[in-house]
């Protein structure tokens, strides 16, 4: 019995440890191997990347996908192409730069805010190899030759994306659905930094761009990839009375929550209309293609590159994907050209401080943490000719200001 | 069934009775074949789903561990965090005593170790702040272990519940930790004193791990002896077994209790210390990273044999790399190395349920099928 027992418990552990890595298996990618007789230039090359989780994060897959489309691009062979997923922000990112080192690596990419200081470690013994870590913030002047960061000015993008947005709420409000003082939108993100805080800021000053009596909520999951508690945070805003919900989480459970409940939803890096037809509304997305591309070629050119980049939308690396037509209101295509113009040719900047307070009272001036010494201090004047320079200092964003108008649950 | 016809009572075609103990070089045979049994499913499980030559992808995981010295020396260094925490909980389910809290005891480690890393780190002399750190490590592990079975002895409440939930306990404490360390909100510790290397393990002949390595192993040989040849681990068997003999043979059970879970719960927190000082450098809620609960797995393969130990640790760490290596390799989704892992153990599993029982014939009738 006792015997029995013990498989038994045994049994249980091993379809434990099965569901605690439960994630579906994602479809096949294609094997695109056109071995083409690769352009004299990249024969040699070796690019590696190493990501926090896999295919099932929207944030994982759209650094893959668009690793794939330039290995498409430049007829790399799949030997040329190492993607190392589900990789830790602790020892095993150090471990594995280093493998990848070892299997002829010339340029290694990483994904995660938290394999920073790994990566950096990697490249400091390394000197021979191009570390680029996205989203990080200690390149622009950590003095490491071959350690670079990059991130892009998605905070335009997410603006665009609240443009959108706004112009569903204020048809909810046009058709007598809700009235303007209910126009509330929520927000379901992952940890309370800047590059969250700057993220939801820009697109809710682009909801109040159109409409400006809107109000949000945002709650946070304290987690990069949770679906369940993603479904959760959703629901939680929904249920205070949200009209529409945006989200800066890596799974699909928040676009999957509104699609039941038939709420509107804004996505950040992958088209949802698949998943939502009928609450998918657009999505912003950073296209990480464009650096890729400027950094390989770099390296087999044997070029120097930038230590820190932010792509733009002028760089292609800022994107909206598609309007869901079944969803957006009429009328959105014609604003979403206009004030994507009006961004580009700096009639429009997203952190203008007209646009918003602090505390009741205009931000005239804000010393931003730009240089990350570990002592958190504010230490670069971020505000300037009347708005606040996001992503111009360095790329990962340094915008935290809580701004009135945003309740944080 | 419901009709009353009792003659009509079915007894069931087989029935499992407990096997004499077999001879070795058999059970050996059985686990053997089991293990061969296991790679014949995978493989066309391979094949059906990915059309990869299964050879070619076996070979693949193997590399994942032997492939390189690099990767042998990470692969010994997983398999030394897994093994040590396995070592730690196998006193405490050997005397049926459910701690599945050794995730928290590793995690409160850690965080004791990582507090004297952080707070003073540059202030005192490293080889001190090393001690400093294994001794406060060890401390927080005895104290996370201590408590269920303190309550466990006094009031008899429910372990497993109660070190299952000492785990959120101090899975929160890291975040909180975290929070005040690191105020702009991104719970990215990251490499803590990577300039002066404070409260790091040194490299010991080039070998960033060795010093873990060798401690796990010198631990091993010390668990082994103490529970197949020390009282204490006597008692913990004669515990385990059956607590009214213990009390008969005038064993104090609470005290063996108490004693065994300070034991289990150090081992716990000198594995955060290996973690947290001689592994990461930085802390996390994921410092663990389910090997608390692997580690039961581990050791009730093993039959709470630490020598055997190195060899099912070293299986759950040879598939854990594989899959990563497999997944790369192939560019598949490491679910699919996780469904063979699966897979695998399942059958290792189900060859002890042949080595121990037996399914025999009844013999109701005479009428062969």
């Amino acid at each position: 019995m006792k015997k029995i027992l013990a498989i038994l418990m045994a049994l249980a552990l091993v379809l434990g440890l099965a569901a605690c890595g439960s994630k579906t298996l994602a479809d096949e990618p294609e094997n695109g191997s056109e071995s083409t007789p690769a352009a004299a230039d990249y024969a040699d090359l070796k690019i590696g990347l190493i990501c926090l989780h896999d295919e099932n994060s929207t944030y994982d897959n759209n650094f893959i996908l668009a690793l794939k489309e330039v290995q498409a691009e430049l007829g790399l062979s799949d030997d040329q192409v190492l993607i190392k997923t589900n990789i830790p922000e602790d020892d095993n990112c150090l471990t594995t730069a280093e493998e990848l080192v070892d299997e002829g690596c010339n340029i290694i990419f990483a994904d995660s805010f938290g394999h920073e200081t790994y990566i950096m470690q990697a490249a400091q013994e390394n000197p021979d190899v191009q570390f680029c870590h996205a989203t990080g913030t200690h390149a622009h002047n950590a003095g490491i030759p071959n350690f670079h960061n990059a991130f892009a000015s998605i905070y335009e993008g997410r603006f665009l994306a609240g443009v959108v947005a706004g112009m569903k709420v204020k048809e909810m409000i046009d058709s007598g659905k809700i009235t303007a003082d209910k126009a509330k939108i929520g927000y379901v993100g992952a940890f309370p930094y800047a590059e969250v805080k700057s993220g939801y800021t820009s697109f809710f000053l682009g909801v109040r761009y159109i409409v400006p009596e809107a109000t949000m909520e945002v709650t946070f999951t304290n987690s990069w990839f949770d679906i369940a508690l993603e479904r959760e945070a959703a629901l939680k805003l929904i249920n205070n009375g949200c009209v529409l919900i945006s989200q800066h989480a890596d799974s699909e459970g928040a676009p999957k929550a509104c699609e039941e409940k038939g709420i509107p939803n804004v996505a950040y890096n992958i088209n949802t209309a698949s998943i939502g037809p009928n609450t998918a509304l657009v999505s912003s997305r950073i296209n990480w293609a464009p650096y890729y591309k400027l950094a390989i070629e770099a390296v087999s050119k044997g070029e120097s590159f930038d230590a820190d980049w932010t792509g733009t939308i002028a760089t292609g690396s800022v994107e909206l994907l598609e309007v869901n037509e079944a969803v957006a209101a009429e009328g959105t295509d014609e604003k979403l050209e206009e004030v994507k113009g009006k961004i580009e040719s700096g009639e429009i900047h997203v952190y203008d401080i007209s646009t918003f307070t602090y505390k009741g009272e205009t931000l005239d001036s804000y010393q931003a943490d730009v240089i990350d010494d570990g002592t958190f201090q504010g230490d670069t004047e971020a505000v300037s000719d009347g708005y606040f320079h996001e992503s111009e200092y360095r790329s990962a964003p340094y915008f935290d200001v809580d701004i009135d108008g945003i309740t944080i649950l | 069934m419901q009709n009353n016809s009792s003659k009509n009572t079915r007894e069931p075609l087989f029935h499992i009775a407990k096997r004499n103990a077999m001879v070795w070089w058999k059970a050996w045979l059985i686990r053997g074949a089991s293990i061969i049994a296991s790679l014949v499913v995978c493989a066309i499980i391979i094949v059906s789903l990915t059309r990869q030559n299964p050879l070619e992808v076996y070979g693949a995981m193997v590399k994942g561990s032997f492939g390189t010295s690099r990767k042998f020396w990470a692969m010994l260094q997983s398999l030394s965090i897994l093994l040590c925490i396995s070592l730690a909980v196998t006193p405490a389910f050997k005397m049926k005593f459910w701690n599945l809290g050794a995730e928290g005891q590793v995690l409160f480690g850690g965080l004791c170790s990582m507090v004297l890393m952080f707070m003073v780190g540059d202030r005192i002399p490293n080889a001190l702040l090393i001690i400093a750190m294994l001794a406060a490590s060890i401390l927080g592990g005895i104290i996370w272990g201590l408590l269920p079975a303190v309550f466990k002895a006094k009031w008899g409440t429910n372990e497993s519940l109660f070190t299952l939930m000492m785990n959120y306990i101090a899975i929160q404490l890291v975040s909180f930790a975290i929070m005040v360390w690191v105020p702009s909100g991104s719970s990215v510790m990251g490499l803590v004193n990577s300039g002066t290397r404070a409260g790091w393990l040194p490299d010991l002949f080039g070998q960033k791990y060795l010093i873990n390595i060798l401690i796990v192993a010198v631990l091993t040989v010390i668990m082994f002896i103490y529970l197949k040849y020390s009282k204490h681990g006597y008692e913990i068997s004669v515990v385990g077994e059956s607590e009214n003999t213990a009390r008969y043979i005038g064993i104090d059970v609470k005290k063996v209790i108490i004693r065994t879970m300070v034991l289990s719960g150090a081992i716990c927190g000198l594995s955060g210390f290996l973690l947290v000082s001689g592994t990461n450098h930085t802390i996390s809620k994921e410092l663990a990273g389910g090997n608390g609960f692997t580690a039961i797995m581990v050791s009730w393969l093993a039959k709470f044999n630490p020598i055997m130990m190195v060899l099912t640790s070293l299986l759950v760490v040879f598939l854990q790399r594989g899959a990563g290596e497999i997944a790369t390799k192939f560019s598949l989704n490491t679910s699919l190395a996780d469904i063979l892992t699966g897979i695998i153990i399942f059958f290792i599993i189900g060859s002890e349920f042949f080595i121990n029982y037996k399914i025999m014939r009844t013999n109701s009738g005479k009428e062969g099928k």
